[in-house]
């Protein structure tokens, strides 16, 4: 389980998972390559480990070389005799050439090998999961189940997922630094990776391609769940929901499809159906607001509705300028939504 | 040869000075290659400082997580202003100010092959950086897309401002003028050498900026083009790189990595060759395999221009397409590995006297192997899939360029301050600067290695509060005060040396090449006489007449 907290000089705290253990030294804690936990990180981080090694000896040897020299060949004070000649070696130049060389074509081969391990070939099969990169979003498509979600990935825990993702904007990549290898995402280019995490936990990763003003808040978060439970996260999110007509749930409802939401977002079950930003048919599920600025609390919902810039700077979201009243009737439409 | 002739007369003339005719527009006017030299160095000092500060403040941003310091829109424009400026504005053309400062008197010319055309890049050098800096005071600000521009980012409707204008614009020009030095500098060094300095002869450095400066003439104009086509696309509402209207961004990537990776190469050859000049005479012998660092030096030259695609193994160019860059890329470590031996092989054995100057070459081979190596290490497809884009590259390519190719800039400026002004750099202070900055430099950025494994992604005003990270970038500042402290001993160390330190004479250091057999600083024209050359190490030859590098030679 992965766990951070997010403070802010705006006076906001965003907890995730908050983990009592977190002041210990762990490998889980370290994360990333310290924590490979899907069989492809596993290659690739056993790679890195062998070649830093071999790293870590080589740097040993020179600066032990340099070190002796300091000691061993440092002027010594009026001493200003010229020492022996020396133009070089040609038996000695050949040496130290090969010797590299055949570092070299070790490394070339375990490369080829993992490369293989990690990006197998696909063949014909029809991806599990489309991702869509937004600025500054995670847009998540199930094609088989139809569900549609953004910035929280579902995944049964062991099993191979292939991943399409594309852009719609610009370049972002994708990366969770647990579970395997970064991709990009190119406008025009898609590319196919497979997800897997080898058991059920939260893994955080981010946009690891510059996209820009807020390419520090696109944050993804992917739940590996067992397959019971992944299924039935499937049918709720397949749901849909009814639209509340009564009271201040009611209300917002109203305001969502009269007020300029709909221009952008997706609600089934009503005519809002826009896909500039993420589809809020069940918001209330997930755990953050912003792709991982605020946690998502009703509290933090009503704080982002009054003024997401406040949060996100350059997010395409405006300020609204809703009365007070118009949030708490947004924010409980959209939580009612989840409650069917 | 016992009875110790004289080979050159003893020069009694007073060699005209500079300080005859120093006006401020002796030196506008100038195409003297010494005043030209000096000028590039003065002004990349100018930025060294303005990029240090653009440094400065993206570290004290990140000293904790969800520091509001600076909004993101100022965080994107100092990351790309700090990149932009410390290799277009800072190492690339110090290293070409040295070497046009330099060639000619090494090779025992009197100027550059085109005296008016080595102006002409400084001009546009100095412009380009100017009409770059200037986006800061327009109304848009200054770019914000990476020193890389990605597009389509780079280009509408994603950047309606014109601070990436303002970018292409700049390097555009200055560009121009780094061909033209290119250019330039090949002639003078095929072409101007005095009687006898073969090409088997020439300083390392000479070897190391004739290869550089083929690369500046052979991929700069691949980005000149690419900026080109770029501005059609922001100006004239051209499609070159905008896939929503059948253009290509993975084209802009190919591009301007065709000329990025060789211009990692033009940052740090000419750094080897300032640390193949200083370490031979800091230990009191000739270098180790002279042939063997000079053929390396071609070997990273060719290599260098098929290697661009390691910038883009995330892409997903396909595993045959990268598994052949990753091995080209691969190849690369092992003429840099001859070299690194044979500076190790120079100092064993020696006299070695730890004068400043080889402070800075000796640190400078073991943080340049460290950024080596985990070059090679990166080089493999699936280890860049784990760390590209992460504090690790952030790490990797610092300890390159400023523990590579920076080293070997305060190497040389120590080594070579009392040949461009006549007074030596003070020693005391020059230890001050070497050590600030070897603790300043490896605590800012050798943590960072860990931060990018443990999945800290690049270019991001702020970061969660994963553990660790929060105390782990807050050393890393701390690293990063230490070296900006480091860099005001420096430049205090140098305005009180031009006013107080110590005359240096012709050649303080007993050094052997011909640019320390004339006065310091040098006269006009260079030199009154250029001693005759019959080995590498003309002034070795003039000292020892008993025992010369090459003892067959013939006069010539």
């Amino acid at each position: 389980m992965k766990h951070a907290s997010h403070y802010n000089d705006l006076g906001f705290e965003l907890t995730i998972d908050l983990n009592p253990s977190l002041r210990q030294i762990t490998m889980e804690n370290l994360g990333g390559l310290f924590n490979p936990s899907s069989p492809e990180m596993e290659a690739m981080a056993g790679l890195t480990y062998y070649t830093i090694a071999i790293t870590v000896v080589i740097l040993g040897i020179i600066v032990i070389a340099v070190a002796y020299i300091i000691i061993r060949y440092r002027k010594k004070p009026g001493d200003d005799s010229e020492p022996y000649q020396d133009f070089g070696n040609i038996k000695l130049e050949i040496v130290w050439t090969a010797i590299p060389i055949a570092m070299v074509a070790v490394l070339f081969l375990l490369t080829c090998s993992t490369m293989k391990t990690v990006d197998p070939p696909a063949g014909d099969r029809e991806p599990d999961l489309v991702i869509i990169g937004h600025q500054w979003w995670w847009e998540i498509r199930y094609p088989s189940s139809g569900v549609s979600t953004s910035n929280e990935i579902h995944i049964p825990a062991g099993e191979k997922m292939l991943v399409r993702l594309e852009s719609i904007d610009v370049i972002h990549d994708f990366w969770v630094p647990e579970l395997g290898r970064k991709i990009d995402l190119v406008p025009g280019h898609p590319n196919y990776i497979w997800l897997v995490a080898g058991k059920p936990g939260v893994y955080l990763g981010a946009c690891a391609e510059f996209c820009g003003e807020q390419h520090a808040n696109m944050r993804i978060r992917v739940v590996a769940e067992p397959e019971d439970e992944f299924n039935k996260w499937q049918d709720e999110q397949l749901a849909i929901p009814r639209t509340p007509t009564e009271g201040i749930a009611g209300e917002g409802a109203k305001l969502f499809q009269t007020m300029a939401c709909m221009n952008c977002h997706t609600i089934r079950g009503t005519a809002a159906a826009a896909r500039v930003g993420p589809d809020l048919t069940h918001l209330a599920d997930r755990a953050t607001i912003g792709a991982g600025v605020l946690t998502n609390t009703p509290e933090n919902l009503a704080k982002w509705l009054a003024n997401p810039q406040r949060y996100k700077q350059g997010a395409f979201m405006p300020n609204m300028k809703l009365s007070d009243s118009e949030v708490k009737s947004i924010v409980a439409y959209l939580e009612a939504l989840d409650e069917q | 040869m016992s009875s110790r002739i004289p080979l050159v007369p003893e020069n009694t003339v007073p060699l005209p000075s500079l300080k005859a005719n120093n006006g401020l527009l002796s030196w506008v006017s100038s195409v003297d290659h010494k005043q030209i030299g000096i000028m590039y160095l003065i002004i990349t000092l100018i930025y060294f400082l303005l990029g240090g500060v653009e440094a400065l403040l993206i570290r004290v941003q990140l000293a904790h997580p969800g520091n509001d310091f600076l909004t993101p829109e100022l965080y994107n424009q100092l990351f790309t202003m700090h990149g932009t400026t410390m290799i277009f504005f800072v190492v690339m053309p110090f290293l070409i100010g040295v070497g046009v400062y330099l060639l000619p008197l090494m090779i025992g010319a009197r100027d550059m092959a085109f005296p008016r055309l080595n102006a002409l890049s400084f001009w546009l050098f100095f412009f380009g950086g100017i009409l770059l800096y200037y986006s800061f005071f327009t109304q848009s600000g200054a770019p914000d897309v990476g020193w890389f521009a990605y597009a389509p980012l780079s280009e509408k409707p994603f950047s309606l401002n014109k601070g990436p204008t303002y970018w292409a614009l700049g390097l555009l020009a200055s560009g121009i003028g780094s061909v033209a030095s290119g250019l330039n500098n090949v002639v003078t060094i095929l072409t101007m050498r005095t009687p006898g300095m073969t090409m088997r002869r020439i300083p390392l450095f000479v070897w190391m900026m004739l290869v550089t400066s083929l690369l500046l003439v052979f991929v700069i104009p691949i980005i000149t083009a690419a900026f080109a086509m770029m501005l059609l696309d922001s100006i004239l509402g051209a499609t070159f790189f905008t896939p929503a209207h059948g253009g290509s961004a993975i084209l802009w990537q190919h591009f301007f990595w065709g000329f990025g990776h060789p211009e990692v190469y033009i940052l740090i050859l000419p750094a080897f060759g300032i640390i193949s000049e200083v370490i031979p005479v800091f230990s009191r012998k000739p270098i180790y395999g002279y042939e063997f660092v000079a053929a390396s030096t071609v070997a990273i030259g060719l290599l260098s221009l098929g290697v661009w695609a390691h910038h883009m193994f995330a892409v997903g160019l396909g595993n045959v397409t990268n598994a052949f860059f990753s091995l080209a890329s691969m190849l690369i470590a092992i003429p840099t590995g001859v070299k690194v031996l044979n500076w190790v092989a120079t100092m064993w054995g020696g006299r070695i006297n730890f004068a400043t100057p080889m402070l800075f070459g000796t640190a400078f081979i073991i943080e340049f192997v460290i950024g080596g190596l985990t070059g090679v290490a990166i080089a493999s497809v699936p280890i860049d899939w784990v760390v590209t884009d992460s504090y690790f590259i952030v790490a990797h390519f610092h300890y390159a360029i400023f523990g590579g190719s920076v080293f070997a800039i305060f190497a040389g400026v120590y080594y070579w301050f009392p040949k461009f002004t006549g007074r030596m750099l003070s020693e005391t202070l020059g230890k001050w600067h070497f050590w600030l900055t070897v603790i300043g430099f490896n605590m800012t950025f050798f943590i960072q290695h860990f931060l990018g494994v443990m999945g800290m992604p690049r270019r991001t005003y702020t970061y969660y509060d994963m553990p660790y990270w929060g105390p782990m970038n807050l050393i890393s500042t701390i690293g990063a005060m230490i070296l900006g402290l480091s860099v005001i001993v420096f430049v205090w160390n140098i305005l009180v040396s031009l006013r107080h330190g110590k005359p240096a004479g012709d050649n303080p250091w007993n050094a052997w090449t011909l640019e320390w057999a004339t006065t310091s600083p040098p006269a006009v024209e260079n030199f009154e006489l250029v001693p005759p050359v019959r080995g590498r190490r003309p002034l070795w030859d003039l000292a020892h007449p008993d025992m010369p590098d090459e003892p067959d030679a013939k006069i010539v």
